[in-house]
């Protein structure tokens, strides 16, 4: 299997990572280098009898365990705060919004 | 080799050393940020209870910790201090060591000699026009040139082992679940652990033993109680010390990529190994070569995930823009290096709408084949297995250009990040002047066999005058 | 529902289709990943730590309470809980999501296949099915409306533990799914899952919507309604959306699969999407959470655990108290009023006089005051007593109400009020006579007339004793003792 611009360019606008004219090229070329490798995976013979492993299943934790506390103000690594809020641009599909949203109610996808 | 000496490192020492090796333009470049007046203070006022009281320590920078920086080696979190502690350096501190920097590494850990920071590359105490080796460049090298003689380091697929190959010196990657991965900043959850740097096995084994153990705050962390390692580690009958031992020698491991003077150098320590009383036999781990493809499906397909989080909107650098998109875009495109780019853009592909189930799962799968071929090995009576290292000694700065090629690097390295076994590397000769790794891999939670074997070989290339 | 295709001419019997997503927050006091609190309205950011503000290095462990609400709602629910389950991570940028994805559950979901019995409508109960309850984190907050210049990020929400509850498109009126939605709003506060408040956000309500010729296999292309603030914004939304389809197909075009967002002000839809990007969420099993591993000991103990339900106390209110069922709807609206009923009828030994209490004179004291059922001051074994005065004819209905106005202030046992404020019912006939003999005195007029013949006054006379005797006469005798007068 290989990549095509578009391919790229499709998968940088999912990761948010703006790819310009002239890098597209060779990061193509580099992506298709690689994964030409990963298709020796396609070889691999499995076994038709490959179970599933036996799993243990995860620790949980007691509702009344406590967090591990900030011991720095949220202030002191956020790029930009006020009034205790993170601070984003405003988002432009929300100009008559409603008060609040949030990505579970909206189209959770920015 | 015991807990007294590493406690004759003292932070003094440590500054002196680094003052000759780390700065200037052939410098070592292998710590990020220092905490010279922290640890100073900290040492005087230090008892001498615990097992590593007053012994300087160096910190991977992408484990959290509370007074220097974590920044990965990136740009996006330059500058940024974490307002909590990773487990592991809590236990360390814990134990009286102290911090005395972060050292550097290839961006969030993707990389394979260091040069991926985007706060210029480390250098090899060895041979300074070489690569450490990475992507624990910084924690290799701060050891071998004796600025510390502990460090923590990170593996996803050899970041500690390579490194510790490249320069000299011994690392530890033990099984996944062995050591909390909280606070260590997240490459490929499935496949990364912390990892020990040391001068020697019973150090390594020390620190290993320090750092492990059950962490509520890591699901994926074993509750299993852990071994005295550091009695692993220390080598008691010097005649037959491995007498019952069987080492697997996996054929694979030995093929014509492999440097022939690196296989002479493995031929020696598996005869060596005989010498001490072990039994070695060839043994097959029938899917090796597929994990390099394995591993370049998976931890790019997490990388991709956890990586999403540096958006610019809770911390780290943020570049301006009138809208949030843009603001994303331009955060994270001026933010990463090329090298996590590619691993963000091809992990982002092989989990995208119709290329899930060719990529990730059947990589999932094969890791599953992989896995069952070190279990079946085991299962068979082996006890650990030896390997090399790394297919080649430390290569030079900028020598490697092709990214499939640095993850070549990795080929021996990564078989057990994908089985979670433990493994780790020693010196074991030299290839013009420039060290060799041998490899021990052995059973899930078994570290103690490896360390037992580890000691001994060591043991025995000392009392043939060292490696 | 019959209306004229434009293009055919013949009538289009349109069938709607709705299935139903509703997430509902568990009743948990800390997150699903940490130990943060899940209360509201802290100061923004305040509930927040490195797992939840998704920092470097933070990993998630799962919230053990979260796991046994989330087995019990599926339990109650009917639905079959699975052994394993698997956490999923949803991948896409948000502001208010801080680690980029969420923490849900995807193609291996705690619980499938459960019902909910649609039966208080118009029309036949009938089953829906549950098509499957997953558990999954919850996002914070964009506040759009705090500043001008931004938009205000509150994660204090982020993680708070949540299921989602997903039914087979299977409903086909805005009733029915009202209907839905009340039973399993029902439900969820028997098991004390969840407030399932949707006023408070705790209880949260997706509609997937499609239409299709009646007796057509095939869905139509759905769209899903978002926004919704409460039960009626729903009816009124598939209302709206239904018609809003029905008239895109009618005028010969095609529904477009999209998220709306309902407005209530304009009771009409508005698309919620974004121009920019397509949605690829590249699922994948999160890695640092191991599978959810659930013993069948563990379910069956949820299950041990789990309250009488709504359906079963509805079925053992007709047999044990062989009350109507408009009452017992009402009686077993909530599981508290249900319990005090039972108490109430327990301790007076009146099943009916202790409905009509609870649903008359009870409930309207607790909504006067806003106070709360539990605490309510007349407690059930007082109020038994009440009730039983009242039933052995002991004190009079508008005595016993005076009475039980008086224990709402004081502790005091409600014969002990009546005898102090002589409310028992006088049946002593020279008391009553002393009482007619007053009235007659005070009303002459009145008096003269009953007992010239005007028979129709007695009631006016009985009123006026019963007055004078502050209701505790016994009526009965004031008009066997009238109607003997007047003979």
């Amino acid at each position: 299997m290989s990549v095509t611009n578009a391919d790229v360019l499709h998968v940088a606008q999912l990761a948010r990572l703006a790819i310009d004219d002239t890098r597209l090229p060779g990061l193509v070329a580099e992506l298709n280098g690689i994964l030409q490798h990963i298709d020796a995976l396609q070889q691999a013979v499995i076994p038709a009898d490959l179970a599933a492993r036996a799993v243990a299943g995860m620790p949980l934790r007691n509702d009344d365990t406590p967090s591990v506390p900030l011991q720095r103000a949220r202030e002191a690594f956020a790029p930009a705060t006020r009034d205790g809020f993170f601070l984003v641009p405003r988002l432009a599909t929300h100009g008559d919004a409603g008060a609040s949203a949030s990505s579970s109610d909206a189209e959770g996808d920015a | 080799m015991s807990v007294e000496s590493l406690k004759a490192h003292s932070v003094q020492t440590a500054w002196s050393q680094y003052d000759a090796v780390d700065a200037g333009p052939t410098g070592l470049n292998a710590f990020l940020s220092v905490d010279r007046d922290g640890s100073l203070a900290a040492a005087k006022v230090i008892g001498t209870n615990g097992d590593l009281s007053g012994v300087p320590v160096a910190i991977k920078d992408n484990l959290a910790t509370l007074t220097l920086p974590t920044t990965c080696g990136s740009r996006l979190l330059e500058g940024y201090v974490s307002p909590y502690e990773a487990t592991a350096v809590r236990k360390l501190r814990e134990a009286g060591a102290i911090v005395i920097g972060k050292t550097n590494m290839d961006e969030f850990a993707m990389g394979s000699s260091t040069e991926n920071s985007a706060y210029g590359p480390t250098r090899n105490p060895v041979d300074r026009s070489r690569v450490p080796g990475g992507s624990s460049g910084g924690s290799a090298a701060a050891v071998a040139a004796g600025v510390v003689r502990l460090a923590l380091g990170s593996e996803t697929g050899g970041s500690v082992r390579q490194p510790a190959a490249f320069c000299g010196i011994v690392g530890v990657k033990p099984t996944y679940g062995r050591v909390s991965r909280f606070g260590l900043v997240a490459y490929a959850s499935s496949l990364d652990h912390v990892g020990v740097f040391a001068q020697n096995v019973f150090d390594a084994a020390l620190g290993t033993e320090l750092i492990a153990g059950h962490d509520p705050y890591d699901a994926t962390c074993s509750a299993l109680p852990v071994p005295a390692l550091r009695q692993s580690a220390t080598v008691a009958d010097h005649a037959q010390p491995l007498a019952g031992l069987v080492v697997g020698r996996p054929i694979e491991y030995f093929t014509e990529a492999l440097d022939p003077r690196i296989r002479a150098h493995c031929d020696t320590s598996l005869e060596r190994l005989r010498a001490l009383g072990a039994e070695v036999r060839d043994v097959s781990l029938p899917h090796t070569s597929l994990a390099i493809p394995v591993y370049y499906v998976l931890a790019p397909a997490e990388a991709s995930s956890n990586l999403a989080r540096y958006d610019g909107v809770r911390y780290g650098q943020r570049r301006s823009a009138d809208g949030l998109r843009e603001m994303y875009e331009r955060t994270r495109t001026s933010g990463f290096g090329a090298e996590v780019t590619r691993r963000i853009l091809l992990g982002t592909y092989v989990l995208s709408a119709g290329y899930y189930d060719a990529y990730y799962r059947r990589a999932q799968t094969v890791r599953e084949l992989i896995t069952q071929d070190f279990e079946r090995v085991f299962a068979d009576g082996v006890h650990v297995l030896f390997t090399p290292t790394a297919p080649t000694p430390a290569f030079r700065i900028g020598e490697v250009s092709d990214p499939y090629d640095m993850y070549l690097s990795d080929i021996y390295t990564v078989t057990a990040n994908l089985a979670g076994i433990p493994a780790m590397s020693q010196p074991i000769g030299l290839v013009d002047g420039l060290p060799v790794g041998g490899q021990f891999m052995a059973a899930r939670f078994d570290e103690a066999t490896m360390f037992k074997a580890a000691a001994a070989l060591e043991y025995a290339i000392a009392q043939e005058g060292g490696a | 529902m019959t209306t004229t295709s434009q293009a055919t001419g013949a009538a289009i019997d349109w069938e709607l289709v709705i299935g139903l997503e509703v997430h509902c927050q568990l009743k948990t006091r800390s997150k699903i990943f940490c130990g943060c609190a899940t209360s509201f309205g802290e100061a923004p950011n305040t509930n927040t730590c490195p797992v939840c503000l998704g920092l470097p290095g933070a990993l998630p462990v799962l919230n053990a309470h979260a796991v046994e609400l989330a087995t019990r709602a599926s339990l109650a629910l009917g639905c079959a809980v699975h052994n394993t389950s698997i956490f999923a991570r949803k991948n896409y940028f948000y502001p208010d999501l801080p680690k980029g994805y969420q923490i849900s559950q995807f193609d291996q979901p705690i619980a499938t296949g459960g019902t909910i019995v649609v039966d208080d409508t118009a029309t036949p109960p009938r089953a829906i099915r549950v098509h499957r309850v997953h558990m999954e984190e919850d996002a914070g907050k964009s506040v759009h409306d705090r500043f001008r210049d931004a938009t205000a990020i509150d994660l204090n929400r982020a993680g708070t533990p949540l299921i989602e509850i997903v039914s087979e498109p299977e409903i086909h009126s805005a009733a029915d799914a009202l209907s839905y939605l009340r039973r399993l709003k029902q439900i969820l506060e028997y098991t004390e899952v969840s407030d399932a408040n949707m006023e408070e956000g705790s209880l949260r309500v997706d509609v997937n919507i499609s239409i299709r010729p009646r007796g057509q296999a095939a869905l139509g292309t759905k769209t899903e309604v978002k926004n919704l603030n409460s039960f009626s914004s729903a009816e009124r939304a598939v209302e709206v959306e239904f018609a809003r389809q029905r008239a895109i197909l009618e005028g010969g075009g095609r529904v477009e699969q999209q998220t709306l967002l309902y407005d209530e002000k304009r009771n009409q839809v508005r698309s919620a999407r974004s121009k920019e990007g397509s949605h690829d969420y590249r699922y994948f099993p999160e890695p640092d959470l191991p599978p959810l591993v659930l013993t069948d000991e563990f379910v069956q103990r949820q299950q041990a655990a789990l309250p009488e339900l709504p359906a079963a106390k509805r079925d053992r209110f007709v047999t044990q108290y062989g009350l109507g069922a408009a009452d017992i709807e009402q009686l077993i609206a909530n599981r508290m009023l249900a319990d005090r009923f039972e108490a109430v009828a327990a301790s007076s030994g009146d099943a009916r006089r202790a409905a009509n209490w609870m649903l008359g004179p009870v409930l309207a004291a607790v909504n006067a005051s806003g106070g709360s059922l539990l605490e309510h001051a007349v407690d059930p074994v007082r109020l038994g007593a009440l009730i039983k005065l009242e039933a052995q004819g002991d004190v009079s209905n508008t005595a016993a109400r005076q009475i039980f106005t008086m224990m709402e202030r004081e502790p005091s046992e409600p014969l002990t009020i009546a005898t102090r404020d002589g409310l028992l019912k006088v049946s002593d006939d020279s008391a009553l006579v002393a009482w007619i003999d007053e009235v007659f005195a005070e009303s002459p007029t009145e008096a003269a007339r009953f007992m010239a013949g005007e028979r129709k006054l007695q009631g006016v006379l009985v009123g006026m004793v019963m007055k004078k005797s502050k209701g505790s006469a016994d009526p009965k005798k004031v008009n066997q003792l009238l109607a003997a007068r007047a003979e």
